[in-house]
């Protein structure tokens, strides 16, 4: 049941990597995010390097969103303009992300930066989407029926230059704003391994204030390149895809994803938000937790391979 | 196993033979293989080590994967997170390094010998820049073996080496499956009254082979083609595997 991972060089039970791909793939289908934030942290505590854990991740997502992005295209729900905006600040920032990543791999920083971004970024979406969720669920039996604030609402990030015009989002802002957005998204994408979803769908919502028709399939769109960026810049700079381990991950995550999916509608919205809301809190606190604890022993060998 | 049984007694009257023919020497040693494959099953594996010895004494065998650099970090408490804040590097260090002996090492031979020999974790070469302070010297070494073991390229327990009847010997090495790739260094010692009397090297080879040894070479010499490649089959993979769970 063992496979050796060639660029990883380490040896592990196949099936465990389909099982673990099966089981973020059930809880991405089921919430409708990527689930990268969770594989990353798992692959490292399985044993994978934390450099080839991010990189190999950056690859199982592209692969993940790929045919959700397709179904999305048919169904006329991506915005491209938007898209291609988002898309040209994740390629910036991705870039930049790659290089930064090998800086801190030689200065032996790699991990210590991944789980902060990790406990800083999952702690403070976690703990919003648990205020929303929980701030729905209690509007919801005040009232009966949940309702949604101000769709639209101006402030100074309306007053930016560089206005552009996005027919399909009805909306007039600075090519900025998305630009920005997709930057920063694009550099978490790099360091941390996920697609960032998490991140550019409430960004698209309430910074953008895209309608939520087009924002999945804008994102997906956006992720499906900024991923790809990302594979193909670590694999050629870092060496640090392996493509075995991305597809194990891959075949058991679709297969997952589907299940995921087909739950997911027997679950109320807000409830599937909170739920989303405590599993990125957890992640977030266990590595927190690391950071924090007296490791066993405060000597490692560190940083990258010695060839 | 009982394949390597037979192997390894086939071998063993082998060795007799030439052991009868070189008198002279004391000390004749050879193992079950000479490589070691890592193919995509790969799960570790085991050699065996044989020989035989013209009189009595002690055999100790010291097996040591290719040498580089290896650089140890210390962490310690930041503003209450626990960071890499120091690191040394030291050169020459083994990748790999494993001992049989007959008898406790502490018992074979004199400390001298077997630093020189670097018989036991405690002896394994590992330089420091010059001029390191001895206490620093010390506390990143100690933790350079403790890290190697934790990975289980090194091991501090020595492997049995077995006497059958007065001459001859046998000791069984492990390799885990994260076994480092290059030539390795086998020697065998035998050492009588504080003194080794005989020695044998064994050179041997652990590569990788098939798919994942191309794999391997693919991405680190052609590393942005291989890029390009990963990200096509991961789109390959994805839309065909959600295509194919469609249909059903």
């Amino acid at each position: 049941m063992q496979i050796y991972l060639p660029v990883a060089e380490l040896s592990v039970n196949w099936l465990l990597l389909l099982g673990l791909g099966g089981g973020v793939g059930l809880l991405s289908g089921l919430f409708g995010v990527g689930g990268g934030f969770l594989m990353t942290p798992l692959l490292i505590f399985i044993g994978v390097p934390p450099a080839i854990a991010v990189g190999s991740e950056a690859a199982q997502i592209v692969g993940a969103s790929v045919s959700g992005a397709l179904a999305h295209w048919r169904r006329n729900n991506v915005d491209f303009r938007m898209g291609f905006v988002l898309l040209a600040g994740g390629i910036f920032g991705s870039t930049i992300g790659v290089q930064v990543f090998a800086l801190l791999r030689n200065a032996g920083q790699v991990e210590l930066i991944i789980a902060l971004a990790y406990v800083v970024i999952l702690g403070a979406t976690g703990g919003l989407m648990l205020a929303e969720s929980v701030r729905a669920m209690r509007r919801q039996r005040l009232t009966g029926t949940a309702r949604r604030g101000k769709l639209h609402q101006h402030t100074w990030l309306h007053g930016l230059p560089l206005k552009m015009r996005f027919p399909k989002s009805k909306l007039y802002i600075s090519a900025l704003l998305p630009f920005a957005v997709g930057a920063f998204v694009g550099l978490l994408a790099a360091l941390m391994g996920v697609g960032g979803g998490f991140i550019m769908v409430p960004a698209m919502i309430y910074l953008l204030g895209m309608p939520t028709s087009v924002v999945v399939g804008t994102s997906l769109f956006q992720i499906v390149f900024v991923t790809a960026n990302v594979t193909f810049l670590q694999a050629w700079q870092n060496q640090t895809v392996d493509i075995v381990l991305a597809v194990l991950l891959l075949v058991g995550g679709v297969v997952g994803a589907q299940f995921g999916a087909r739950l997911g509608q027997k679950l109320r919205g807000e409830q599937l938000r909170g739920l989303l809301a405590l599993m990125v809190l957890g992640v977030a606190l266990k590595l927190a937790f690391d950071l924090v604890a007296t490791p066993q022993d405060a000597f490692s060998l560190g940083g990258g391979r010695a060839h | 196993m009982t394949a390597l049984a037979r192997l390894a007694a086939l071998l063993l009257v082998a060795v007799l033979a030439c052991a009868r023919d070189a008198a002279a020497q004391p000390l004749v040693a050879d193992l079950s293989s000479h490589e070691i494959s890592i193919t995509t099953g790969f799960a570790g594996t085991e050699l065996l080590l044989f020989g035989a010895t013209d009189g009595e004494g002690d055999v100790v065998v010291v097996v040591r994967g290719p040498a580089g650099p290896a650089t140890v970090r210390r962490k310690s408490r930041v503003l209450g997170i626990w960071i890499n804040t120091d690191s040394l590097r030291f050169e020459g260090v083994p990748s790999f390094y494993r001992v049989a002996s007959s008898r406790p090492l502490d018992q074979v031979g004199t400390p001298g010998m077997r630093q020189r020999h670097q018989i036991g974790v405690g002896a394994v070469n590992a330089r420091a820049p010059e001029g390191t302070p001895p206490e620093r010297l010390a506390a990143f070494r100690d933790g350079l073996v403790r890290a190697k073991l934790r990975e289980g390229l090194w091991d501090d327990a020595p492997a049995q080496v077995a006497f059958m009847g007065p001459k001859l010997f046998r000791a069984t090495i492990g390799f885990p499956p994260n076994v480092p790739t290059g030539i390795y260094n086998v020697e065998v010692f035998l050492v009588k009254d504080g003194r080794e009397i005989g020695a044998q090297t064994a050179p041997m080879r652990v590569k990788k082979t098939g798919i994942g040894a191309r794999v391997y070479d693919f991405a680190h010499r052609h590393a942005a083609l291989h890029g390009l490649a990963a990200v096509m089959i991961a789109l390959a993979a994805g839309w065909a595997a959600s295509a194919a769970f469609r249909r059903n």
